[in-house]
């Protein structure tokens, strides 16, 4: 007789395999302690660690609604750039607007102008991804070749659009007056609004992971993710479900493109494709449809990229390509890959 | 020959079904009524074209000529949604659970049309013990007869007037195999109508009340599941087999 093909229920299951799918949570503390045992200064090191969690969270949050668009109806989006763009070129122009609320040398007042600035900038790309979505995606669902054709020719156009609304010339601005300048701590300083993006970051995928855990919408996310026919055969419209996570993956684009201006403290039309890299390379690493997984990969992403950029200038470019492939060679389906049925 | 077997006004109704996978024509003229209140066997050997025929019904792969009729609506054109929502439950070849939901969340989606009837629940832990052992536990933990059982009690989770059933015991050791049946028999006896298609001639004699006999892409036999049962000659024929030597 043959053994049954079957996993071991979780009551049969040993510590280590009850252990091994948490595997790439451990990594991030990981890389900061190598990174702490590699930097010869412990402020330099807390410095650095802050500031390359702050550009995980913005790579999250930009990077999220794309691993779901793929993970639910296997779409290759390369104009998902297009929405941080977008985002940014918004935001700031609200942000520019209300010079009088980001002058103003109060807290609250400055992060009422972010908040106005990134909720006008979600509504934007919101929308700009649902017309994104009906003329650009809709008629090339199953063929990824023409996805990722057509994708880059929105992104191109989108980003015409902006010089032309916009104007060619890179926009410089400056951040609210309480978000400027660092806070000292233990020897460190340390930005005031990489913390808020930090604080910010973590807080959103709280939310989104409570959505997916905890609501029925999440549910068939999840599940849509893994199986959708099967969805679609318990009575659920994946297709209106799909609409929903392209719109709010755009939304959070442009809500990261904000919050990405206000880090580099200058905006481009090209901002959004240009860090299509990083964002593609998250989305592999995390495993494709994996929020979770993209949460994780953001992180050592940001972490890698500030501790070789000080240790090692010249290799700061490739050290995202090297931890892919590292990571790869690890988990060829990405840290947290979503079991596909289809 | 046993007594016909009573009729009943059909629920579902093919006719002529014709269905392509790319350049293949897997389904060449399918006719079959499933009668209300009762369970229709489809037979066949392997590749004739009964797991086909179910996914055209449920509308996941679509039929290019003929008809489907369910509960007097026509529903060949329909969207997959429309058509569960119709009142049909589907459990496919593959079970098709969500590994990474739980057991609890896997049922919490079956209920599509609202949280889960405490009664009904009870029902299905009554059938399905081990479910309620592993209610809290992701489906993908779970073994082989268990994820079946979470297949069928997922559509069993809300009342459904059609159950599309693909090969319930495929693989499953004999005790699991008898849980099921009881499961199967429980819904009978609740008065549901079953399409099931099922290589397990013990089960489906036990199960069957009429049955059609698939082969090439075609039904080539449909009548009382009593009267297959009873004849060899027939079955040898129809299936190149007898339901005593399977």
């Amino acid at each position: 007789m043959s053994a049954p093909d079957h996993l071991p229920t979780m009551a049969q299951a040993s510590p280590w395999q009850r252990l091994e799918p948490h595997v790439p949570l451990l990594l991030i503390p990981v890389l900061a302690l190598l990174g702490f045992l590699l930097i010869p200064s412990t402020s330099s090191w807390l410095t650095l660690t802050v500031s390359g969690l702050a550009m995980g969270m913005m790579i999250f949050i930009m990077a999220s609604g794309m691993t779901l668009v793929f993970g639910l109806m296997d779409v290759i989006n390369f104009g998902h750039g297009a929405f941080i763009s977008v985002g940014a070129f918004v935001g700031v122009t609200v942000l520019l607007g209300l010079s009088g609320l980001t002058g103003a040398p109060s807290l609250w007042l400055n992060l009422l102008a972010v908040i106005l600035a990134i909720t006008a900038a979600a509504l934007a790309t919101g929308l700009l991804g649902l017309a994104f979505e009906k003329v650009i995606v809709q008629p090339v669902y199953g063929y990824h070749l023409k996805q990722i054709l057509v994708t880059m020719g929105g992104l191109i156009i989108v980003e015409q659009l902006i010089l032309v609304i916009w104007g060619p010339d890179e926009i410089f601005l400056t951040r609210p007056e309480a978000l400027k300048g660092a806070v000292t701590f233990a020897g460190a300083a340390i930005e005031k609004y990489r913390l808020v993006a930090v604080g910010f970051g973590l807080l959103l995928f709280l939310v989104m992971r409570w959505m997916l855990r905890s609501t029925r919408i999440g549910l068939i996310v999840r599940a849509g993710v893994e199986n959708g026919e099967m969805v679609e055969a318990l009575g659920y419209r994946l297709r209106l479900v799909f609409i929903g996570v392209f719109v709010a993956g755009s939304a959070l684009a442009g809500l990261g493109g904000v919050m990405w201006g206000l880090y580099q403290e200058v905006i481009t039309a090209h901002m959004g494709a240009n860090l299509m890299v990083m964002i593609f390379i998250v989305v592999i690493i995390g495993g494709l449809g994996s929020v979770e997984g993209c949460f994780i990969g953001a992180l050592l992403v940001g972490l890698m990229q500030n501790y070789v950029a000080f240790l090692e200038p010249k290799l700061a470019l490739i050290s995202n390509i090297g931890l892919m492939v590292a990571i790869l060679m690890w988990r060829p389906q990405g840290m947290m890959p979503v079991v596909k049925a289809k | 020959m046993s007594e016909p077997a009573p009729q009943k006004a059909p629920i579902l109704r093919i006719e002529g079904a014709c269905t392509n996978i790319a350049q293949y024509h897997i389904l060449q003229g399918v006719d079959l009524e499933v009668p209300a209140g009762a369970v229709t066997m489809l037979l066949g050997r392997n590749g004739v074209g009964k797991t086909t025929t179910l996914r055209t019904i449920m509308g996941l792969w679509r039929a290019h000529r003929g008809r489907i009729t369910f509960d007097g609506q026509e529903i060949t054109a329909l969207p997959t949604p429309a058509i569960s929502r119709a009142g049909i439950g589907f459990v496919p070849e593959d079970m098709g659970i969500f590994s990474d939901l739980t057991v609890e969340e896997n049922m919490t989606l079956a209920a599509a049309s609202g949280p889960l009837d405490s009664a009904r629940l009870d029902w299905i832990f009554a059938a399905f013990p081990p479910l309620k052992t592993f209610w809290k536990k992701e489906a993908g933990t779970l073994s082989g007869g268990q994820k079946q059982m979470l297949a069928i009690a997922r559509a069993m989770a809300e009342e459904r007037k059609l159950y599309l059933i693909d090969e319930p015991t495929k693989g499953l050791a004999p005790a699991i195999i008898a849980t099921m049946a009881g499961a199967l028999r429980d819904l009978k006896a609740q008065g549901a109508s079953i399409l099931l298609v099922e290589q397990n001639f013990g089960v489906a004699r036990m199960l069957g009340d009429t049955c059609a006999v698939m082969d090439d892409g075609r039904t080539v036999w449909t009548g009382a599941m009593a009267d297959l049962a009873d004849d060899t000659s027939l079955q040898e024929r129809l299936m190149g087999l007898s339901m005593e030597t399977a």
